[in-house]
């Protein structure tokens, strides 16, 4: 096999598993409401308003449900201190929240 | 046709033999290509599963969950609003919710405690599979739990939640409502919040509004605000992304200015001796596009494949150091993979194209110059 049909091989391989990777995708994402049937079963159990991403500081556990002034957790002047917080922006609703007060 | 072919065939034959010649400093550049689109597709594939799957999953959250501030903090609402809230128009139930979190001192870590909507059973508990892997409790074990009071309250596990649900679950202790104001010493009047459901999505909003109305130290919060904090949670903006986005995007622009600004003399004695030899300035042209294409495609190729393998696969374990901070409690979840072509496309159009771009800009600049002169200017 010539040089530059090794090549060309190597890429249609790559393009080969590329296209698999979206096969997969595609078959495991199809039926979203079967995939996520026991989340969503404990999330209307629950009543769950969050991923359970980070359990390090309750406003990244549930950063949906955080306080306003969640910048400033333990005092005016304190630096945000748990790494999840540097991480993750604020939600927008809070943002939005802290303009509106 | 096939003559045109061949020609490209055998200019990327030329190319390979070329590249082969330098093969180290190729090598490298390959590798470093590699790892810029492995790190960035790797970031692209984990947030966007996980704002896919909040989308998922959450839009089956509560309506409207409504919380009392005080002090500008989360505090307990009285059982009475609930009366107000429910002769509200449009809403169809209004329930109090009981949760909290607990910090585990032996582990150093947090639980989130929640009452389920039919009371639980008391003196027995169902524990997330974080909970179960970080206490080294499963099912018929028992787990005491520390009082407000400082005393015991010894409960029996009657079930592990499963893995694949760790993305919600990981931490959750599934608690009576019973030992749950055992533990927090919380009066039966109060609940943590309560959860609203109304008839129509459509008057979410203007029931929100009411809400704050009549309860002005409450804090409504929408579901289409929990999902929107989803979708903007790992957003350009936010850290993670920033700081190995902007890493990358760096490095990357090193290696294209590196290519735009000029030819090294052993590439410009080359194009000369084409040029010498016979090579019109477009074979030379598109040797250079074919140099370009043969190490940015390969690159970029292999670092989508690579990331997905990473993300989905192999689950992030490169993030995992980033994502844990300084918890003790991690929730090893398994993301469904999602993946955008879209986005695909993007990273696409930000990396080959550019440097395709910019290995042919100067060869054209060496290429149209008299061979002659390349040649006698080494």
């Amino acid at each position: 096999m010539r040089r530059p049909d090794r090549f060309l091989f190597y890429i249609g391989a790559n393009i080969f598993i590329i296209a698999v990777m979206f096969i997969h995708s595609f078959a495991a994402t199809r039926n979203i409401e079967q995939v996520f049937a026991k989340k969503i079963e404990l999330v209307k159990r629950y009543g769950l308003t969050d991923l359970c991403i980070f359990t390090e500081a309750r406003y990244t556990r549930h950063p949906s449900q955080a306080d306003l002034n969640t910048p400033f957790q333990d005092y005016p002047l304190s630096f945000e201190h748990f790494p999840s917080g540097s991480i993750i922006s604020p939600p927008e609703h809070l943002r939005l929240g802290m303009k509106n007060e | 046709m096939n003559s045109r072919i061949e020609i490209q065939r055998n200019i990327l034959d030329f190319t390979l033999s070329s590249l082969l010649r330098r093969k180290t400093k190729n090598a490298v550049l390959m590798v470093v290509f590699t790892i810029v689109v492995f790190m960035l597709a790797s970031i692209i594939f984990f947030t966007n599963a996980v704002k896919r799957e909040a989308v998922a999953v959450l839009q089956n959250s509560p309506d409207i969950v409504v919380q009392r501030l005080s002090a500008g903090r989360h505090d307990l609402i009285p059982a009475d609003y609930i009366k107000t809230i429910t002769d509200m128009k449009g809403v169809v139930s209004v329930k109090g919710r009981h949760w909290g979190y607990y910090f585990e001192p032996a582990a150093s870590a947090n639980f989130t405690l929640v009452v389920p909507d039919d009371g639980g059973e008391e003196g027995r508990i169902v524990a997330g599979k974080g909970v179960s892997r970080t206490m080294r409790a499963g099912d018929g074990d028992i787990l005491p739990l520390k009082s407000y009071k400082g005393e015991w309250v010894v409960l029996s596990i009657k079930g592990v939640l499963k893995s694949d649900s760790e993305l919600v679950s990981s931490d959750l202790i599934e608690i009576s409502e019973k030992d749950f104001r055992k533990i927090f010493g919380i009066p039966k009047d109060r609940f943590t919040d309560l959860s609203v459901t109304v008839r129509n999505p459509k008057e979410t909003l203007t029931i929100a509004k009411k809400i704050k109305d009549s309860f002005p130290d409450t804090r409504p919060i929408l579901r289409s605000e929990v999902l929107r904090t989803y979708d903007s949670l790992f957003n350009w903006r936010s850290g993670l992304l920033l700081i190995i986005a902007a890493g990358a995007v760096l490095a990357f622009i090193i290696f294209a200015f590196d290519r735009a600004s000029g030819l090294s003399a052993e590439e410009r004695r080359e194009i000369g001796i084409l040029k010498a030899i016979g090579w019109e300035t477009s074979d030379v042209i598109a040797f250079k596009f074919w140099e370009g294409l043969v190490i940015s495609l390969s690159s970029f190729m292999a670092g989508i494949i690579l990331a997905y393998f990473h993300v989905f696969v192999a689950y992030a374990p490169l993030f995992e150091p980033v994502l844990k901070g300084w918890a003790v409690l991690y929730p090893e979840f398994r993301l469904v993979p999602f993946i955008d072509p879209f986005q695909i496309a993007t990273l696409f159009f930000l990396t080959v194209l550019p440097y395709t771009a910019a290995t042919i800009i100067p060869s054209w600049r060496s290429a149209v110059v008299d061979p002659d002169q390349i040649m006698r200017s080494q």
